[in-house]
């Protein structure tokens, strides 16, 4: 495997992480898993409305695909909720890794860090392996790392907005603050060029949901998602030169024709 | 419902025990412990299923 990507126990090949929700079929859902490359995706618990029986049908969809299963506790706006939800998803699914959310606030769905870190610490004491849903707080990261997590899941932007990067500054400051910790972006990307992004300041990772599946053509934009962030961390590999003011000339300048000789 | 246990009202519902999670006043109950968890009137029971998340 060349570069991997190490989360908790596990080498992946991939740097991308997907969310299944709101593709307008399980077919698109599959083929865009397929598309994406991506060994992660992410599911959450919900009740069944009436006598459906929908969560078995989609279980059985993300078994077939072959891939690994993030759950998350979406939705949660307590600690203790979360914890619940994180218990619960750890038996249905069979896995101790948990996307924890906890959020504070509906109009930006942001997390509410000080219930993140309390059941961030609760989870990782009982064994979970937490990937915590955060923002770009630098105090608060610290919070989850002394709580116990070994990943940090940062927003670029609310759940959904499809902004991009709304605070390069504090995504910088938090990969310069823990080059050892691996970072993975999650929310808020809309475009292939916003995961390059941050893939080039360093990050390990990207997280996806909406940019891809209400993409006009979500396996395609899974496909493109995919190459923009292979490029992007080959790009940070590559260390990109240093940005200058003015022009310097890529021609060597020596031998240029019509030159003066002094 | 005549349920008495988290595990009749389970059965009554008609769910695979194995693909559903389960909570009782916001505590989670491990499906071997589900029998034994007697249901009182007022309690909050969740009952959930994997889907699609984010």
């Amino acid at each position: 495997m060349n570069d991997p990507v190490t989360l908790y126990d596990r080498a992946l090949a991939s740097r991308l992480l997907l969310g299944t929700a709101r593709y307008s079929s399980p077919a698109i859902l599959a083929e865009a898993i397929r598309a994406s490359g991506c060994e992660i995706v992410t599911v959450s618990l919900r009740r069944e409305a009436g006598g459906a029986r929908a969560g078995e049908t989609f279980w059985s969809l993300i078994r077939d695909v072959g891939v690994r299963v993030l759950p998350n506790t979406a939705g949660c706006r307590t600690a203790k909720e979360a914890i619940a939800t994180a218990q619960m998803a750890r038996e249905v699914f069979a896995t101790d890794w948990i996307k924890l959310e906890v959020i504070g606030e509906e109009d930006t769905l942001q997390p509410d860090v000080f219930g993140l870190v309390e059941a961030a610490r609760a989870l990782a004491d009982d064994g979970f392996k937490v990937f915590p849903y955060t923002t770009d707080d630098l105090v608060v990261a610290e919070k989850l790392l002394d709580a116990g997590c070994r990943v940090l899941m940062p927003w670029a932007a609310p759940i959904g907005s499809g902004r991009g990067v709304n605070n390069a500054f504090a995504l910088r400051a938090l990969r310069a603050h823990f080059p050892d910790t691996p970072l993975i972006v999650d929310a808020g990307l809309g475009a292939p060029s916003h995961a390059a992004l941050v893939m080039e300041m360093g990050y390990d990772a990207v997280l996806l949901n909406t940019a891809v599946s209400r993409a006009g053509d979500p396996v395609l934009m899974a496909r493109a998602f995919a190459l923009a962030i292979e490029a992007g961390r080959a790009g940070f590999r590559a260390q990109p030169m240093t940005p200058r003011d003015m022009a310097e000339p890529s021609t060597p300048i020596i031998g240029r024709p019509f030159d003066r000789l002094a | 419902m005549s349920a008495t246990t988290l595990q009749m009202l389970l059965d009554e519902l008609g769910y695979d025990e194995k693909t559903v999670g389960t909570a009782l006043n916001q505590e989670f109950v491990r499906a071997r412990d589900r029998a034994e968890t007697r249901l009182r009137e007022g309690d909050a029971v969740e009952i959930v299923t994997p889907r699609q998340g984010g």
